[in-house]
């Protein structure tokens, strides 16, 4: 029997493509008479198109072909549908106003797309690009989401720019918890807008066969089969069987790969009226202004606590910025994954949470790495750190005196934990991070002009998304289960299909870790398969950390039935009774005996049945499963980060983080690792170098990666990491997801630990040396 | 206008009729389709089009082809032995774990090869100023430092 794969360190299998340069990532897809797209956008955050001249464009050498909104309208391409349906607080649904892929007489925010130039070489689309002309009547335009209620209406549909005004909690007991209190603290602050940021730039190639009468579209998506499902039923109207969506590598995603786009949408129906593949890369430039963006929120928070620091109420009134349109998932961000994870690791008994949505002349806003948890997280954990500072409590013992420690725990915000062990975690960061000797560290700092602070984070998120019928009471427009398949070749080996899709998680290792755990194969003979709709049965994709608690659980459900079957024919070859067959890693045993067979033999059988019971038994060996969850995962973990700001610049040096998180049950340590790095580096970007910045009049100030600082290598240090692990009671591997963790705990963090330093209240994110600067000259 | 140039990429000469504006990147890519080396942005600052010319790293896509008109260009395909074994950079890379998505990978691996000749022995600060010209935002570039510090030894010989 081979060695335990399950918790092992194993290499990757996708390094090898990746490190000798035959990855396949969706720019590299050439296709035979292939075509280029170039889009032209809008220069104005707000504007009324009266004039498109195309004709010295069409004109141009090469230029197979130029569409406005007007074509696509005539062709009746639909708008882009927003997949959850938020009811306000009177009862009334969202507003949905329309999201055409080529704007339709009015362009709402920089960026948008107004035409595409289609030609024989990308150099010849941008060159005719730029010789069309757009006569715009410049409107004013609004960017603060605080100010938009007040602002010209940029939709008919919402007079007032509000998407909606939603809550959840009993307002009245939270107010009446308020005025009892001994002690309350309060925040105002903004979560910052960020700027994905995937290092791939977003791409689209789309080719249509006459003789198929289908289109394939290779994309780079984090979920293929929701992109086709989007596509075909609500803008092009096409049947989902011609439809065939490639996501092939992907260059990381984030949660801006997640979506249905507009340069989707027209590329695939260019395809079929030139009949030509067209394909379309963004420019960096083109991706700062047309990836949905993250965050973004305005919130006043306030907790209400005992004298003896025992939280009693949470407050928090949230303006979010949903920017120009409604992207695929924008709507439950603010919302269903925001608001109910207020309650944190605590046992706050009484939450109130409302939240306005409202639309602004800014690109759309959807989920990024976290996706309403790490706002949530900012929320209650800078409350928390900063409510111990004004009590003059140990922000730690505040912490432990109001730690969930009884599970299942049903929070007043909706969710109901499964389990958790909040004081395991934080005890081992203490230690590792060494906070007893914090003090003697900040003296030494000291003597060498630093200023010294250490700040905690103990966050907690909603993972493996999602029962569906849960989902679907609080209105989402699909299923968030997962499917997989598992196909077993005569000769033992396997290929894997799943719906999850990988870019850069490592699953078609983990995955395979998994499987040839259970079958006792060496995990070469292991192969797994994702991102293509004509060969993976169905899939909801990864986001929200879903990977391996969701997909992963449909493939060990597959893998059940594997077992099952190959218990009854080894029953067969064995003579016995299939109840006396006992399985482990790969070997088929009748209990009691040494009569066995192997994985491989039971395989060989059931495609070559010559003694099988094919009376009873179809041959063959392959099977399916889709999997619901029944609750979402709870992940958490605690944080601790130290920093140093120097006195005379403001600048802010990260000199040591340290990470424990309980993830349940851990696949392959190195990936989580990896993960956990990565998800931090954003964390502390956010915190620290990105700031996303419009003007005034809607012009994205840093549109490029010299104003917009994503961090590089010398922003961030080597991290301490450690794990817990509390499996989850739901899913049969005990797995919790590790994708977002990092990104939801940094800036709670980070910004912790520099108001420690500067000894004060409050600093905007992300706290820039001459935000820091400024601080300590007006705090002097 | 069109010019000709000529070059050898991963030891083999090559040569085209190209417009003059063609960068090489793109000639790299589109017209010997040696996609390995990526376009990450458009103002020079990812590092993910990193590429050897004349055994030093440059970002392919700050220049015009015709810029590299007789010079020796390595790409990532040109990394390996012939018979497929990893350079010890790259192995360094897969055992440390130094990639996650892949995109940024390419140029890593190319701004380390030209690093590492200089850096037989390199310290973590080293290595991470030696990386200010390449952008990864998945790993958080733990790893990578790792992978290049142990990547570098392993070139020098050094356990
Ligand atoms: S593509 Fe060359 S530096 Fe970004
Ligand atoms: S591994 Fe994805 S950008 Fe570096």
């Amino acid at each position: 029997m081979t060695a335990p794969l399950i918790g092992a360190r194993v290499q990757r299998k996708e390094d090898y493509r990746f490190l000798t340069g035959a990855g396949m990532y969706t720019d590299d897809v050439a296709l035979p008479g292939q075509a280029y797209a170039a889009f032209v956008r809008s220069p104005h955050a707000h504007a009324r198109i009266k004039k498109i001249a195309l004709d010295q464009a069409k004109k141009s050498p090469a230029v197979l072909a130029v569409y406005t909104g007007a074509d696509l309208a005539a062709a009746k391409v639909g708008g882009l549908p927003c997949g959850w349906l938020i009811t306000d607080v009177n009862g009334q649904p969202m507003k949905e106003p329309p999201y055409p892929p080529l704007a339709q007489g009015k362009v709402r925010h920089v960026g948008e797309r107004v035409a595409v130039v289609i030609a024989e070489s990308l150099a010849q689309a941008r060159d005719a690009a730029e010789l069309i002309e757009v006569d715009y009547e410049v409107l004013p335009a609004v960017v603060d989401p605080v100010k938009a209620k007040g602002a010209p209406a940029i939709h008919e549909a919402a007079p007032d720019n509000a998407c909606y005004v939603w809550a959840l909690g009993d307002k009245a007991a939270v107010d009446g918890a308020f005025a009892k209190a001994a002690h309350v603290t309060k925040l105002d602050f903004v979560n910052n807008r960020l700027i994905p940021n995937a290092i791939e730039p977003r791409a689209a190639n789309a080719t249509y066969s006459r003789a198929e009468a289908g289109y394939t579209l290779y994309v780079a998506s984090q979920n293929p089969h929701v992109e086709r499902l989007l596509m075909t039923a609500f803008v092009l109207g096409l049947p989902e069987n011609k439809v065939r969506v490639v996501a092939p590598d992907v260059g990381g995603g984030f949660g801006s790969k997640i979506y249905l786009y507009p340069e989707d949408v027209v590329v695939t129906w260019a395809a079929k009226q030139l009949n030509r593949p067209v394909k379309w890369t963004a420019e960096r430039t083109e991706s700062f202004v047309s990836d949905a963006h993250g965050r973004d929120h305005v919130t006043t928070a306030e907790l209400a606590l005992d004298r003896d620091g025992k939280f009693l109420a949470l407050r928090v009134r949230t303006t979010a910025n949903l920017g120009a349109y409604l992207s695929t998932f924008a709507s439950c961000i603010p919302t269903i994954l925001y608001a109910t994870l207020l309650a944190g690791q605590y046992t706050t008994p009484l939450i109130y949470c409302e939240v306005t949505a409202v639309f602004t002349n800014t690109t759309p806003v959807d989920a990024y790495r976290g996706a309403g948890r790490p706002e949530a997280t900012y929320v209650v954990e800078r409350l928390v750190e900063t409510a111990a500072r004004e009590m003059k409590l140990d922000p730690a013992g505040i912490r432990r005196k109001n730690f969930i420690r009884q599970f299942p725990y049903q929070t007043p915000v909706a969710l109901c934990y499964d389990t958790g062990n909040y004081e395991a975690t934080l005890d081992a960061v203490m230690k590792m991070a060494d906070v007893a000797g914090f003090k003697q560290r900040k003296e030494e700092s000291l003597t060498k002009g630093k200023l010294r602070g250490l700040g905690y984070a103990c966050y907690i998120e909603a993972c493996g998304i999602a029962p569906s019928n849960v989902a679907g009471s609080l209105g989402a427009r699909a299923g968030l289960f997962e499917a997989g398949e598992i196909r077993v070749h005569p000769t033992g080996t396997v290929t894997v299909f799943t719906g999850s899709h990988s870019h850069g998680q490592g699953h078609e290792t983990t995955f395979a870790q998994v499987v040839a755990d259970r079958l006792g194969l060496p995990i070469e003979n292991v192969d797994i398969v994702h991102g293509d709709t004509s060969k993976v049965l169905f899939g909801m994709g990864t986001y929200g950390s879903r990977s391996i608690a969701v997909g992963g659980t449909a493939i060990v459900k597959a893998l059940d039935k594997i077992v099952a079957k190959g218990r009854k024919i080894a029953a067969h070859l064995l003579e016995a009774a299939e109840a006396d067959i006992e399985y482990d890693r790969g070997v088929f045993k009748v209990a009691g005996t040494d009569k066995q067979k192997t994985f491989g033999e039971v395989a060989f059988a059931a495609y070559v049945p010559h003694n099988y019971p094919l009376d009873k038994l179809e041959p063959g060996l392959n099977e399916n499963a889709f999997y619901d969850p029944a609750n979402f995962t709870f992940p958490a973990g605690s944080y601790v980060c130290e920093v140093e700001v120097d006195r005379d610049t403001g600048a802010t040096q990260i000199v040591a983080f340290t990470a424990v998180d309980d993830f349940g049950k851990i696949i392959n340590p190195m990936i989580v690792e990896g993960q956990v790095h990565g998800g931090l580096a954003q964390g502390i970007g956010q915190a620290l170098t990105e700031g996303c910045r419009y003007d005034s009049t809607g012009q994205l100030v840093t549109g490029s990666f010299s104003d917009y600082a994503i961090p590089r290598a010398g922003d961030v240090p080597l991290f301490k990491l450690d794990t817990r692990e509390t499996p989850c009671t739901h899913n049969p591997l005990g797995v919790k997801g590790c994708g977002e963790a990092g990104a939801i705990g940094a800036p709670a963090a980070v910004m912790n630990a520099i108001t420690d330093a500067l000894g004060v209240k409050d600093l905007p994110m992300p706290a820039t040396a001459q935000t820091v600067w400024r601080s300590m000259h007006k705090a002097a | 206008m069109s010019v000709k140039v000529s070059m050898k990429v991963n030891g083999k000469p090559v040569a085209a009729d190209l417009e003059a504006r063609t960068l090489l990147v793109t000639f790299i890519r589109e017209h010997l389709r040696l996609t390995g080396t990526h376009v990450g942005c458009d103002t020079a600052q990812c590092g993910a089009c990193t590429v050897l010319m004349n055994g030093k790293a440059i970002k392919s896509c700050s220049i015009v082809a015709m810029q590299a008109e007789g010079a020796d260009i390595l790409t990532i395909e040109g990394v390996a032995k012939p018979d497929g074994t990893l350079h010890p950079m790259q192995a360094a890379f897969k055992e440390n774990h130094g990639l996650q998505c892949g995109f940024c990978t390419p140029g890593m691996v190319m701004n380390a090869l030209d690093f590492a000749k200089s850096h037989p022995d390199p310290t973590e600060e080293e290595v991470r100023d030696s990386l200010e010209g390449n952008l990864c935002r998945c790993t958080g570039y733990h790893n990578i430092v790792k992978s290049i510090m142990a990547g570098a030894r392993a070139m020098a010989g050094k356990p």
